[in-house]
């Protein structure tokens, strides 16, 4: 892609990552290893894929984004506030008792998320049913998800990932953060789920392995996935744990736990440190 | 007496008559034959979707299908759609208040022969813990078609909890079902017999069997057991004094459970119930095992005079 555009999606990515760094260390809570790990997935769906529109949140035309690894919700508010859907000092709030931005996704209170979401597994079934009932009614919207890799632990998934298949749902397109590690330990001493791209073809799906961190790679796994037809879409994202903070990365440490305000200035100070 | 039908047949039956005047969608996960979804299947084939033997699937794709603004009737046997999907139902359905309704078939320790693993005896109180979940326990195929039609013109997650066994019909064909209000089946002064789903015609019978000798007894029909009707149950503990609950239910957490609650808050009096002892189901036929259960008209009459002597 062209240069400017590239450095304009970095800088939103960029100002993404310190939007979850600023929701994680307000808290005094919440994931930030993953959310950072899909930080370049979800700025490239919001800016560049996917058809929303902040003014109209429910457009029954919209793309839809499932957050299906929903402890990751810094990441989908950073990019929603970032897109304008509600006020940037709003992710102040994340996670405190007076807020609409719950720890989890909540789609009755905030704008511009499509679905409630946090106990894994479950979001990639409500994909399908979206998917499904866009070819019910006709309509050419496209639904996006994004699990953990982790996630694929749960047996849903595979529920999930057969009924797309069978239903044919072209119009879903899947993302899955491998970043290697969980809440308790690296994922494939805790319950190896790989090969991920080998068990999704085997389940009939359109498979694209990328770099997670790519702008270009995300973009073609993208326009590649709208030409599949009769298959459904899953993007296998290789990417880093914590990516952008130096102390964050690749640590399983890091899933779920806030910086304090010592790390809360160098993560930021890091991430200032790319643009 | 009309001939018996089981409110799965009527539940089959009003899916395939409303689907001519409303848009919904139907999935079941592989037991379209037995929950009598297939009816629905057969004439609106482009708006059924079997999910196989995945039901937690089911209910979170329903749920998505639901954000589109579709209303989805979500089918299984009340274990699998209860008990299984559980965390589904509340975490996909309940918690975002989607236009769910779950068709629960085979509740209760009326499956018989296929015994206790397909016997759910615990559904309605899993499904009445689930803030802003309706639950519905038809008592028999006349009440069962109006629940379907009701559930459908409300916004949110309905409960709707249906047997395998065919039962008589209670209701005229005329009758007029209003959501959350219990129906006085019969009237008396000493004892009320609230009951729900196929206990309610046990319960007539236990009435006549009381009148026999000489006691007055009220029967109510409680068919939406959350939002409950706790005007019609506090009004029966005030002028009857006495109150005995009938369900094909554990009695932890359902009908009488519900009942309890109210008549503690509203009139305390005393409630006996009658259902399942915190046991599990076992195979048999029907007959024996409602027996065995301690459900039938006899038991109902027994525990009513029980009550009655726990009047002060």
């Amino acid at each position: 892609m062209e240069q400017a555009k590239l450095n304009r999606l970095k800088k939103i990515a960029a100002d993404v990552r310190l939007d979850i760094l600023e929701e994680v260390h307000s808290a005094s809570s919440g994931h930030p290893g993953g959310s950072l790990s899909i930080a370049d997935i979800i700025t490239y769906l919001y800016f560049e894929e996917m058809n929303v529109d902040p003014k109209n949140p429910k457009d029954p035309n919209r793309d839809r984004l499932v957050l299906s690894k929903g402890h990751t919700a810094p990441a989908l508010y950073a990019i929603l506030a970032e897109k304008g859907f509600f006020p940037k000092e709003d992710l102040k709030t994340f996670r405190h008792v007076d807020s609409y931005l719950q720890g989890h996704p909540d789609m009755k209170g905030t704008p511009g998320v499509d679905m409630t979401s946090g106990s894994l597994g479950l979001g990639i079934s409500a994909a399908c049913g979206m998917a499904l009932a866009a070819k019910i009614d006709g309509k050419d919207y496209r639904t996006y998800a994004i699990l953990g890799d982790g996630e694929t632990q749960e047996g849903q998934v595979w529920e999930a990932a057969m009924f797309a298949a069978h239903y044919k749902l072209d119009n879903l397109c899947i993302f899955v953060d491998l970043n290697g590690l969980q809440i308790d330990g690296p994922i494939a001493e805790v319950m190896n789920p790989a090969p991920h791209d080998k068990k999704f073809e085997a389940f009939g799906w359109n498979v694209i392995t990328i770099d997670g961190h790519d702008f270009d790679q995300i973009a073609a796994a993208l326009a590649a996935a709208k030409t599949v037809k009769g298959k459904p879409t899953a993007i296998i994202a290789n990417t880093t744990k914590g990516k952008g903070v130096s102390f964050m990365e690749n640590q399983v440490s890091w899933h779920g736990a806030a910086p304090n305000d010592e790390q809360y200035a160098t993560a930021v100070a890091d991430i200032k440190a790319t643009l | 007496m009309a001939d018996k039908i089981a409110t799965r047949e009527a539940y089959g039956a009003a899916l395939a008559e409303l689907g001519d005047k409303y848009d919904f969608v139907v999935m079941d996960a592989d037991l379209a034959a037995a929950t009598k979804t297939g009816v629905f299947k057969k004439k609106f084939p482009e708006r059924f979707f079997d999910c196989g033997i995945a039901e937690g699937n089911m209910v979170s794709v329903a749920a998505g299908i639901a954000t589109t603004g579709k209303p989805v009737f979500a089918s299984s046997f009340a274990m699998f759609a209860a008990g299984r999907a559980f965390e589904q139902v509340r975490n996909s359905i309940g918690y975002p208040h989607l236009n769910v309704k779950i068709g629960a078939t085979h509740a209760g320790i009326t499956v018989g022969e296929d015994g206790a693993t397909h016997q759910c005896l615990e559904d309605i109180a899993l499904m009445r813990s689930i803030p802003g979940m309706v639950v519905i326990n038809p008592a028999d195929a006349i009440e069962a078609k109006a629940a379907v039609e009701a559930a459908l013109n409300i916004n949110g997650p309905v409960y709707l909890r249906f047997g395998r066994m065919a039962v008589p019909n209670v209701n005229a064909e005329d009758y007029k079902f209003e959501l959350g209000k219990g129906v006085q089946m019969a009237d008396g002064k000493d004892v009320t017999i609230v009951a729900t789903g196929i206990m309610v015609n046990m319960a007539l019978e236990a009435a006549k069997l009381l009148a026999e000798e000489g006691i007055s007894a009220r029967v109510i029909n409680i068919h939406t057991i959350k939002p409950l009707d706790k005007d019609i149950i506090v009004k029966a503990a005030k002028e009857t004094g006495a109150i005995v609950t009938a369900e094909e239910h554990n009695l932890m957490g359902g009908l009488g459970s519900a009942v309890s609650e109210a008549v503690c808050e509203g009139c305390p009096a005393p409630v006996l119930r009658v259902g399942i002892e915190d046991k599990f189901g076992r195979s048999g036929k029907v007959q024996p095992l409602l027996e065995l259960y301690g459900l039938t008209p006899a038991h109902i009459v027994e525990k009513a005079k029980a009550a009655i002597a726990l009047k002060k």
